[in-house]
């Protein structure tokens, strides 16, 4: 007779083991289900707080190719008016002649552009459609790393004379041309008269909900002159600044030169407050981003600190279990059981809880994320990847923690165990 | 595996110099010493002796569920202090069967299944299991209670059970410690009757009681005081109606 021969195979053992496991935990199916809650609630948390994380980080990535990591924005600061702050963009404003110096930072700058934006009613042929102009200069579409898809966009030359010319977004085209191409017709914006040459690469609505194809471009000093009704008190008024930086350069550096240029250009002294502020894309949507980061790792902590919670309660579950069928064991010794059958018993017994425990959690945590993400307005990403590692952590802490007790089990004196009352 | 001696083949059980000790603190307690025996193939004994005897360390000891402490303990012919853990739950598995006091049976679980217990640790395939255990359980007169749980169940049938559990994998002995202690007097009388067919059938049974009555349905009697054997005689069954 070969000694281990006719033993059962592991495949056998394992399924016998399954039933006994799930009898028992039928058995006594309020405790089990208490038991299983911290792994329940842990897994449900740490579902929640990856697919937060992943959804803030996947939101991240978007944002940054959207805007650009290389784009940097300048608008005037905060202005005084007796000793009273009067709020951002009160300060002197950019000029012209600031984003000519700007773009003249060749080494530093791929291209400048002044920004000035006004709300415009446009007329066609009896339609009429009310949208956003903004007067840009013609380097403002690199900036913006959008296109011209059809016609053509208007020159520097066109944009330094003040061209009546605009480029238009498809939803533009759709509401007054009726989605038929509008390139060379003739429109009014304000009264003034106005020729379409370009249709712009339609590109949707931004991360913040706006439709960015519902807009016109037009030269910056046509708009200043005869489309806003807010030119302002200087008469070159360049808006906001926006600034491609070159994309092997280093942002932030760029950011200082070009603060720097400022500062003297606007004769202010070292050690006095910029009338000016830079906004870094890049930076901006990091620190939006941060706070949803820190939201995810809080849960983190938590799911970790419940899991170890459910743990060991599913330790001391199965250490109740093993003391309550301590006969059990000495019988199911006395009748052949190696040790070893009792460790297998008892560890999948751990198994079924955690994988029980782990599903519930799962459940619970991918409608945590979908409460989070309506209740919190979040970007959420639910990968099949957290799913399955989620279910795989609970079996391993059900497996971790419920070794010493299954291997208890396995070292009871089987004389002992049967006396046992 | 120990060869068999070929001179005694008739011979199941043999002790030699057989000796238990337990430690207590800084005391030794010689719960067994010195004992020699051998038990036949087919034999029906009845271990008797007070308790603190060394009759329930003997049992444990041929049972395979202790290693001695000094001389030799064979069973089938196999030198179990030289066996390991699993080796001798695979002796327990294959060769031996045990019935207890109280029945030991898992609640909640039908006869069929208590009696499948033992199948659970040995490979045959699942169709065989069940003809097994059913084979067994129409041995002990249970054909028309297979799905019953033990709640469903009166002592004595409990009992049958256990012993088709016993005999499931159709074991050289059966050990029974005390199997009629707690049951009535009519019932331990059927009880006692069932083993004593099943002896006659070929299956060796060693009892452990301290009941005359009981041990008056054995062919020998082994008497142990204070870890020792003190008579060890044969004797002329009272109630056989096999």
């Amino acid at each position: 007779m070969n000694a281990q021969a006719d033993r059962p195979a592991a495949g056998v053992q394992l399924s016998a083991s399954l039933g006994i496991a799930l009898k028992a935990i039928r058995t006594n199916s309020v405790r089990s289900a208490l038991t299983m809650l911290g792994i329940i609630i842990g897994i449900g948390a740490a579902i929640v707080a990856v697919s937060i994380s992943q959804g803030a980080g996947q939101q991240l990535q978007e944002q940054i190719e959207a805007f650009g990591t290389h784009v940097l924005q300048v608008r005037p600061g905060s202005g005084f008016f007796g000793g009273r702050r009067q709020g951002a963009g009160t300060a002197r404003p950019l000029t012209d002649r600031d984003v000519d110096a700007i773009a003249e930072l060749g080494e530093f700058v791929e291209a400048a552009s002044g920004r000035i934006q006004t709300a415009a009613t446009l007329v066609s042929a009896g339609r009429n459609w009310p949208t956003t102009v903004q007067g840009v200069g013609a380097d403002f579409a690199i900036t913006q790393n959008r296109a011209v898809v059809e016609g053509r966009n208007f020159s520097d030359a066109e944009a330094r004379r003040g061209a009546t010319v605009a480029v238009v977004g498809q939803t533009v085209v759709n509401e007054l041309f009726n989605g038929n191409d509008p390139v060379g017709a003739r429109i009014r914006i304000n009264r003034t008269p106005v020729t379409v040459i370009g249709v712009l690469e339609e590109i949707g609505a931004s991360n913040f909900g706006q439709d960015q194809d519902d807009i016109v471009w037009m030269p910056l000093a046509s708009v200043r002159s005869r489309i806003s009704r807010e030119a302002g008190s200087v008469p070159d008024n360049a808006g906001s600044v926006t600034i491609k930086v070159w994309d092997d350069l280093d942002v932030l550096e760029v950011q200082r030169e070009i603060e720097d240029l400022l500062r003297l250009r606007r004769n202010i002294a070292p050690g006095a407050d910029d009338d000016f502020v830079v906004f870094n894309f890049a930076e901006f949507i990091r620190a939006r981003n941060e706070t949803e980061a820190l939201l995810g790792f809080l849960l983190a902590a938590f799911s970790a600190t419940s899991l170890v919670v459910g743990g060991i309660g599913i330790m001391n579950i199965m250490l109740v279990s093993v003391t309550e069928r301590t006969r059990e064991i000495g019988l199911r010794r006395a009748v052949g059981a190696r040790q070893r059958d009792v460790l297998t018993q008892f560890l999948v017994e751990a198994t079924v809880l955690g994988l029980i425990g782990g599903i519930l959690g799962m459940l619970v945590g991918v409608g945590g994320t979908y409460l989070a993400a309506a209740l919190g307005e979040f970007p959420v990403l639910i990968s099949p990847w957290t799913l399955a590692g989620a279910v795989g952590i609970a079996i391993f802490i059900a497996v971790f923690f419920g070794y010493y007790p299954a291997r208890r089990a396995s070292r009871l004196d089987p004389i002992e165990a049967l006396r046992f009352e | 595996m120990t060869p068999t001696d070929p001179s005694s083949v008739a011979v199941l059980v043999r002790c030699a110099g057989l000796g238990k000790d337990y430690v207590m603190g800084e005391n030794v307690i010689h719960a067994l010493r010195d004992v020699d025996v051998a038990i036949a193939r087919g034999e029906l004994v009845a271990i008797m002796g007070p308790s603190g005897s060394g009759k329930s360390t003997f049992m444990n000891l041929v049972g395979a569920l202790d290693s001695p402490s000094t001389g030799t303990l064979t069973i089938a012919g196999r030198d179990i202090g030289r066996m390991g853990s699993d080796e001798l739950s695979r002796l327990r598995n294959e060769t031996l069967g045990f019935v207890f006091q109280q029945f030991m049976l898992l609640a909640r679980t039908s006869a069929i299944d208590n009696v499948k217990l033992p199948l659970m640790y040995t490979r045959m395939d699942a169709a065989e299991k069940d003809r097994r255990a059913r084979t067994a359980l129409e041995r002990v007169g249970l054909a028309e209670r297979m799905d019953h749980t033990p709640a469903q169940l009166s002592g004595g049938q409990q009992q049958r059970v256990a012993i088709a559990r016993a005999l499931v994998n159709q074991p050289e002995m059966i050990l029974a410690d005390e199997p009629t202690g707690a049951l009535d007097t009519v019932t331990a009388e059927e009880i006692m009757a069932l083993l004593t067919e099943l002896n006659h059938e070929g299956v060796t049974v060693m009892l452990v009681t301290h009941e005359e009555e009981i041990a008056a349905h054995a062919r020998r009697i082994i008497r142990f005081r204070d870890g020792r054997i003190i008579a060890d005689e044969a004797h002329e069954p009272e109630a056989s109606r096999a």
